[in-house]
């Protein structure tokens, strides 16, 4: 049962998470009077990358592209998507936090193992950044932590009823969103790939079915982070209840991105050491104090 | 010339990764003269290259299709080689405007490089001075055309006739040398 349940949440975030980014780059394309590209077209892109003949850049880089897809992955099975939660009792969000931090280093490794100098670059940059919005994110999801007694995603999540995180702490919730700005990756927090300053910064050298991967990984990534943000402030729910959440999130945090130029990465660190930071710590001294609505 | 009748000789799978090659294109546009101006039109929301699955790609190792716009002197060739040696095949070429063909209005001059597929395999030209983005986006449906049938394979040719291709570029260029820095 528990392997259907790991099939089950890969193979949503496989087939949704890949959608969603088509759709993703559709609102993109109308956002600039565009028409777009077709909803399908990431699947495309995956196959295609796949079915090329790449270089490799000696076994450090394999051994870091395989370590980022599998750190990615591992801590995907612990993500509770849409009532399926694969390892009940063991989806702590620390346990997430920890495995999410594997597949970052698997892919700094093995970025930096290209001996590019602008994936160099590009990796300095996305472990600073992360840096950044980790600060904020922590300090408002501790107190949310705090105020439940709990770290287990499903006991929040059951905890929360009808009545969502997003109403009860709208000042983290907001805190968690800027932040999520940033670990996806989006405008204005796009230094890290930035493709015309350092030309595409982590992902410079990679050809072929190491971009493919890198791809499926970022995919993976994304659903999981969007994931655990539907299921602490929009209270998860069922499966295609889950997924109508998740879209707005998704279609929100790309709006925003289609909007904005880029964060220095300078200014970017600045910006989520001032006001998310007092604003997560307005949110800790509410919390403490018994104002959750 | 006649043209000779190829056999098709993909299998199954080759197909398949062909349609899939031919629907997402991304490209690399080696900006070396005045076709550069062209392709911001296709890209952006008059043209809106992207509905055909093609997007600008920031280096070589990424990209698929080559795109060399313009006149081409020796300095230039020697960095498109280069470029053209680090894509993963299968890679496309496209040649643009008269420069590439017959060297254009610079063709009598001691450093232009007047016939580009003496050095690369180009699959496809674009005539003109300069082509026009209508122009350019019907050489991209033209190519994904011969993609399907297999007929742009460019990227076999330059491997079956490296000993040409190399030949021709050291009577230009006296050596061709790609330092790795980084791991040697």
């Amino acid at each position: 049962m528990t392997v259907l349940k790991v099939a089950g949440i890969f193979l949503t975030a496989f087939f949704f998470g890949l959608t969603f980014e088509g759709i993703g780059r559709k609102i993109t394309a109308r956002v600039q009077r565009r028409y777009g590209p077709r909803w399908y077209q990431n699947f495309i892109d995956l196959f295609k990358t796949l079915s090329k003949h790449g270089y490799t850049h000696g076994w450090i880089f394999d051994f870091g592209v395989i370590m980022a897809l599998g750190g990615i992955i591992a801590s995907l099975g612990f993500v509770p998507v849409g009532g399926i939660v694969a390892f009940p009792g063991m989806d702590n969000f620390f346990v997430i936090v920890y495995l999410f931090t594997i597949g970052s280093l698997g892919m700094a490794m093995g970025m930096v193992g290209t001996g590019n100098p602008w994936a160099s670059i590009g990796v300095a940059r996305a472990l600073t950044l992360m840096l950044g919005y980790e600060v904020p994110y922590m300090i408002s999801i501790g107190s949310m932590l705090y105020f439940y007694r709990t770290s287990s995603i499903s006991a929040i999540m059951s905890a929360q009823g009808g009545d969502w995180n997003l109403f009860k702490f709208p000042i983290g919730a907001l805190v968690a969103l800027i932040s999520l700005q940033g670990m996806l990756g989006k405008e204005p927090f796009e230094a890290p790939i930035a493709p015309a300053e350092i030309a595409s910064g982590p992902m410079v050298e990679l050809s072929a079915k190491y971009m493919g991967l890198l791809m499926l990984m970022n995919t993976f990534m994304e659903f999981a982070e969007i994931s655990l943000f539907v299921d602490l402030f929009l209270g998860g729910g069922t499966y295609f209840v889950f997924l109508l959440k998740y879209l707005v999130v998704w279609v929100l945090v790309v709006l925003i991105s289609s909007v904005l130029p880029r964060f220095r990465i300078e200014q970017a660190v600045y910006f989520y050491w001032t006001v998310p930071i007092i604003l997560a710590f307005v949110q800790v001294f509410m919390t403490v104090n018994g104002f959750v609505f | 010339m006649d043209k000779i009748e190829k056999i098709d000789e993909r299998g199954v799978w080759e197909k398949i990764a062909d349609q899939l090659r031919s629907r997402s294109m991304w490209m690399l546009h080696y900006c070396t003269g005045c076709g550069a101006v062209e392709l911001p039109p296709s890209m952006t929301s008059r043209f809106d290259m992207e509905r055909l699955g093609m997007g600008p790609m920031a280096t070589p190792r990424q990209a698929d299709l080559f795109l060399v716009t313009g006149y081409l002197s020796t300095k230039t060739l020697r960095r498109v080689i280069y470029t053209y040696e680090k894509m993963a095949d299968p890679k496309y070429v496209i040649g643009f405007g008269s420069c590439t063909i017959n060297g254009g209005i610079y063709y009598d001059s001691y450093s232009t490089i007047n016939r580009l597929d003496q050095y690369l395999p180009v699959d496809l030209y674009i005539a003109g001075c300069m082509p026009r983005p209508e122009a350019i986006l019907n050489a991209f449906t033209k190519l994904m055309d011969m993609i399907r049938k297999g007929e742009a394979d460019g990227w076999k040719r330059y491997n079956e006739n490296y000993e040409w291709y190399k030949q021709n570029q050291l009577r230009s260029l006296g050596e061709v040398v790609v330092y790795d820095e980084f791991h040697e």
